[in-house]
């Protein structure tokens, strides 16, 4: 085979059979980890709920868009129309010469608009037309760029290959791409593509295209970022385009980040005067976050749950820094992923079922790790002496009580959810939002720590005591709504409870004034409860209250409202502890937070300035360890100049830097201080001071200056 | 009548049809017949034709060779953004497809006329050929010699040519220093109040009388002719107006002829499209919409400068406050603004002369990006890790245009930055963190 007369290399590929398998995501997650089946296990617990999760959202997602996506349509529609009857109808006759443009406003965060637009132009490629172009302001430079990419995009999609008309993207034919690089071509060919359409040839995607809009499918360009273009450029192309408006159906998208008022900054009126524009608005980000939230983490449909630690990082990244729902889904996957592959015992992190199959199945070693948990650990000192030998020593009985341990974390997730909305309900409506406006808060809050141990907690109780009958009873009766939804017994029982409540308000007063007596005792035991308040407004409220009721007795509402209230309060002791007071829950909550806010926050230049304070910190030699503060002198040269570095001014003088340098390296050597030639600067020394020098120019610690000789500037500020 | 007699060699009715499509610009048109002379005769070189916007330049011009049945080219310079591009188009329309192939890949001035000659000698005819240059003040940008050499195009070519220049700009702008053919200079002046009154009354509705059209178009100026007397513009406000004005005549509440009843109907809406004129704030179908919702719940007209409010992460707002203070505030006063102990200074001994002038009137000063983060540092009221995602914050708020990055040198290590947003912009976006703008900035001390 390779007996050729000539000298030659030779490539052999190997065989298909002996290649090596590359490495799957399987296999990094597996990876490292003693027990393969064990991991296993968990990659396919981690997909499938990943899977269902990403589903989720994006079904959630998609009808999020969906209304902002219909009115553009409508709007793309009826402009298709009003083109095709022409000039019969007064006003668009007269409107004839503006390009209809829909101004999109979708909040700040660009990396979130993509999706959007994607399935915009999807869904105009399905039912409007099939000439949809997007384009982005870094492809768009200049005017002939933003022309190239049009055309470039318009024509090669739908253009079929034996047409005439080639796609421009040819580099070798350059004079023919400058011929066609102008809307002239673009008229021509769209006047051969309609002709084509209306005599009937079959074709490919036009068949889709509904039967009104075969004679004129409108032309979509969607400017995808409008800030980021050069107003010069957008300006010419807008003029270029309404040349061409009676001839070509053309209409616009603007994508815009900020304001509306941005067209105005970046279009004079003898520009903005040829468009058309209507405006449409998205919703808001925050909205958005709060519908994924809802879906996606207040539910017990998915087993993983975030910390409050956990999901407090997440949302602060999201309010403090990008808006991006996006990022916040990825930092979602990120905590899955990190949860899956850091806890051996997330196999039980399942669906119900599937998870107590798990736990009959549980290794020797996982059942170790799973007495070593510390919430089983505290599980297992409340019960009796008996039990507690029985549990550290019988791995089947462990199984057992697993079992029917993470029964009970179910039962508690089903429980915990609907009772979260319910405060949340009666709450959100408070003055000054004592537990949070956004029911995350809430959330937040009962992961912490014991809810109604909180001062707000009993200040919103205060509150709702006051509240009036119409509100109260339109919050119960959202609450029960709410629990009509709750599948657990619990639920049923006190959806029950609540619906009597509720019969019971809508009694007239006198009816039950037989009642009244009943109630007696709850009443002192309410006011018990409202001296604790610490508002100023409450306690003059209170104190007229008191006052009042020196003289009378409580109306029979008020007695029913305190009953509510109880009946609310004690729900809350039930079902809303934080899940560190049951056992076995670090089997489903991931609440490292730290590991997440390192990856997804980095700190570039912390890095950077502890890995050239502290080497010993990332290279991990025991040689570079030093005390707080100083750098070993056996640390590499960088280290020695930054540190150097920091003890000098704004100025630095690049000699006295190298003696220094040369000192400190003399005696890493090991010389005697006394000899002669101690700290002198040798060759090798001062290329080693030159390269470690530029390295930190490199990093933007120094800059060469021009204000002195033979000295550089520091960009940094502060030192030692 | 006078006038077309003069002109020979055109059909009474060509010409007849054509003033009537010229309407009050019978004076512009019959000059430039005059000009032009017969079809075959020798024409004057260059023409160059100028007047604001919506004068009627392009419409007396195309209008005039195209029902004269002239041979012509068009081309918007706009639409040229090289040189290639604008022969090209010239020799297409005017011999026809095939003649952009003979041009070479970048052609130059003198390629253009070897080619242009070699077609004329192929397609020769007498008759005055046109080359209309739309918005010509876009030439001074291209090559140096192409506008001279456009001006005397005839004598280069050696054929019966005449380039006719549009622009809204004087001749004065575009004489080069090297000097030119002087163009015969056409002003188009401003249609005058009775003029556009002609204009706007022709395109009535169909639905309704002439009359009737042409008495709305008279409230309309009225009402607009003091603040606007662009004809596209009012075109544009009587396109969204007649539709309120006619609503009581729909709804069989006026007839007609009551003409004052239909002026007190309308009045309010006038006024109020008044505020927005020239801003094109909303489209005409949401104008429409608004007044509809409008008779519902009394608010005021919203368009596009309504929503100027931009939502923005946390970090980002104190971000663009530290821009702006770095940007109005100057740099040695940092120190009493953001020290504690930063002693008493006044403001009078502490100034130099050239900054006793407000900073706002001259407008944002570049800043380096350090001493935006020392600021940021110090304004915001929790400990912030300088992480990635602070600096990303930076560039997106470029992207957005709130910032603006100054200067191409030194990127990498010092870049220099602007705050692109005005006062009322970053005092509501200071509101929503609560923090007192006007206490940090120097121009309010």
């Amino acid at each position: 085979m390779t007996s050729s007369v000539s000298k030659g290399c030779f490539v052999f590929k190997p065989s298909v059979k002996k290649r090596r398998k590359t490495p799957t995501v399987e296999d990094y997650f597996t990876h490292g980890s003693e027990d393969t089946e064990n991991s296993k296990l968990r990659f396919r617990n981690c997909q499938t709920l990943w899977d269902q999760m990403k589903a989720d959202t994006e079904l959630l997602q998609d009808e999020l868009n969906r209304k902002i996506l219909d009115s553009l349509l409508a709007f793309i529609r009826k402009n298709v129309s009003t083109f095709q009857r022409g000039t019969d109808d007064w006003a668009s006759r007269m409107r004839a010469h503006e390009i209809p443009t829909a101004a999109l406003v979708l909040g700040v965060n660009v990396p979130d608009h993509d999706m959007t637009f994607q399935s915009l132009s999807d869904q105009l490629q399905q039912s409007v037309t099939p000439f949809v172009v997007s384009v982005q302001a870094t492809e768009c430079a200049a005017l002939n760029h933003m022309i190239q990419r049009v055309l470039e995009r318009l024509m090669g999609t739908t253009v079929s290959v034996d047409d005439e008309e080639e796609p421009e993207r040819c580099s070798t034919n350059v004079n023919q791409k400058r011929v066609h690089c102008s809307l002239i071509t673009l008229c021509n060919w769209y006047k051969t593509v309609t002709k084509i359409a209306a005599s009937g040839t079959p074709g490919k995607k036009r068949t889709s295209v509904g039967k009104d809009m075969q004679q004129h499918p409108p032309i979509v360009v969607i400017f995808k970022d409008l800030e980021a273009f050069n107003p010069r450029v957008l300006q010419d192309f807008i003029l270029i385009c309404s040349r061409y408006v009676e001839q070509l159906p053309l209409m616009f998208v603007f994508g815009i980040a900020t304001s509306p008022s941005t067209i105005q900054h970046m279009l004079p009126h003898s520009v903005s005067s040829l468009l058309g524009i209507e405006l449409f608005q998205s919703l808001s980000c925050t909205q958005h976050l709060a519908s994924i939230i809802d879906k996606v983490i207040l539910t017990y449909q998915f087993p993983f749950k975030p910390s409050g630690k956990v999901l407090q990082v997440l949302v602060s990244i999201f309010l403090y820094h990008d808006f991006s729902v996006r990022n916040f889904i990825k930092g979602l996957q990120l905590a899955l992923l990190e949860h899956f592959h850091s806890q051996p015992l997330s196999v039980l992190c399942c669906k119900k079922e599937e998870a107590l199959v798990h736990a009959t199945e549980l290794s020797p070693r996982d059942v170790e790790r799973l007495q070593q948990l510390p919430s089983f650990m505290r599980y297992v000192e409340e019960q009796g002496p008996q039990e507690q030998v029985e549990l550290l020593t019988s791995d089947d009985h462990v199984k057992e009580v697993c079992q029917k341990l993470l029964k009970d974390l179910h039962k508690y997730h089903k429980n915990y959810y609907p009772i979260l909305r319910c405060l949340h309900v009666l709450t959100a409506s408070l003055p000054k939002y004592p537990l949070g406006k956004q029911i995350r808060e809430l959330h937040i809050c009962c992961l912490e720590k014991n809810v109604w141990e909180n001062e707000e907690y009993a200040s919103a109780m205060q509150l709702l005591r006051m509240m009036a009958k119409d509100e109260l009873t339109s919050a119960l009766q959202k609450c029960a709504e709410i629990l009509k939804h709750g599948k657990a017994k619990k639920m049923r029982a006190a959806l029950l409870q609540l619906d009597n409540l509720l019969a019971k308000f809508e009694q007239p007063d006198d009816v039950a004034a037989a009642e009244n007596v009943a109630g007696e005792d709850l009443t002192s035991q309410g006011k018990g409860r409202q001296k604790k308040t610490d508002l100023f407004q409450l306690q003059k409220t209170l104190l007229e209250m008191k006052k009042s009721r020196r003289t009378k007795k409580m109306s029979h509402f008020e007695i029913l409202r305190d009953q509510a209230l109880e009946f609310i309060d004690s729900l809350v002791r039930s079902h809303l502890a934080p899940p560190e007071s049951q056992p076995l829950y670090e089997v489903c909550y991931y609440s490292s937070s730290a590991v997440l806010r390192r990856h997804l926050n980095a700190t570039p230049r912390t890095s950077i300035q502890t890995a050239l304070s502290n080497p010993y910190h990332y290279l991990k030699n025991e040689n570079l360890r030093a005390e707080d503060g100083t750098v070993s002198n056996a640390a590499p040269d960088i280290c020695i100049v930054y540190k150097l570095h920091l003890e000098c001014g704004r100025l630095i003088n690049l000699y006295d830097w190298l003696e220094a340098y040369a000192t400190v390296v003399s005696a890493a050597e090991g010389k005697d201080p006394d000899s002669a030639d101690f700290g002198k600067v040798d060759e090798l020394k001062h290329a080693r001071f030159i390269q470690a020098v530029s390295e930190l120019e490199f990093l933007g610690f120094i800059k060469s200056t021009k204000q002195k000789t033979d000295h550089v500037s520091r960009l940094t500020w502060g030192g030692c | 009548m006078a006038a077309q007699r003069q002109h020979q060699g055109y059909e009474d009715e060509k010409l007849q049809r054509v003033m009537e499509r010229l309407p009050c610009r019978d004076v512009q048109a019959s000059l430039l017949l005059a000009l032009m002379g017969e079809p075959e005769q020798c024409s004057y070189p260059s023409i160059f034709i100028y007047g604001h916007r919506a004068t009627g330049k392009s419409h007396v011009i195309h209008t005039l060779l195209k029902e004269l049945e002239l041979p012509y080219a068009t081309v918007s310079c706009v639409e040229c953004v090289s040189v290639g591009l604008l022969f090209e188009q010239v020799l297409l329309s005017l011999f026809g497809s095939d003649s952009a192939s003979l041009l070479s890949r970048s052609p130059s001035l003198s390629d253009f006329v070897r080619v242009y000659k070699q077609l004329c000698v192929q397609a020769s005819s007498k008759q005055t050929r046109y080359i209309v240059l739309d918005r010509a003040e876009l030439l001074r940008d291209m090559e140096a010699n192409l506008l001279p050499a456009f001006l005397r195009l005839q004598e280069l070519v050696e054929d019966n040519v005449t380039v006719i220049l549009l622009s809204e700009i004087v001749w004065d702008k575009f004489r080069p220093n090297t000097g030119c053919f002087e163009p015969l200079l056409l002003y188009f002046p401003d249609y005058s109040k009775g003029e556009l009154q002609q204009i706007l009354s022709e395109d009535s509705h169909p639905s309704y009388s002439p009359e009737l059209y042409s008495a709305f178009i008279n409230i309309l100026l009225g009402v607009f002719y003091s603040v606007c007397r662009d004809l596209r513009e009012l075109r544009h406000l009587a396109a969204l107006n007649f539709s309120k004005f006619v609503e009581p005549l729909e709804q069989g509440k006026v007839k007609e002829g009551d003409t004052h009843k239909l002026w007190r109907n309308i009045e309010p809406h006038l006024k109020k499209a008044m505020q927005t004129v020239y801003l094109r704030e909303v489209s005409s179908v949401q104008w429409e919409q608004q007044l509809q919702k409008e008779e519902k719940e009394a608010g005021a007209v919203r368009g596009l400068s309504a929503h100027a409010h931009v939502e923005l992460p946390y970090y980002s707002k104190f971000l663009l406050i530290a821009a702006y203070l770095a940007s109005y505030n100057p740099a040695r006063t940092d120190k009493r603004f953001f020290l504690k102990h930063h002693g008493k200074i006044k403001k009078t001994n502490f100034l130099k002369k050239h900054e006793k002038t407000s900073n706002h009137l001259l407008g944002p000063k570049p800043f380096p990006l350090d001493r935006l983060l020392a600021i940021f540092y110090s304004v915001v009221d929790s400990r912030v890790a300088p992480t990635a995602s602070v600096f990303c914050q930076i560039s997106s708020l470029v992207t957005l245009q709130l910032l603006n990055q100054v200067g191409h040198d030194d990127q990498l290590d010092a870049p220099k930055y602007k705050c692109a947003v005005s006062l009322d912009f970053i005092l509501a976006i200071s509101r929503t963190v609560s923090f007192d703008m006007v206490k940090y900035l120097y121009d309010f001390l």
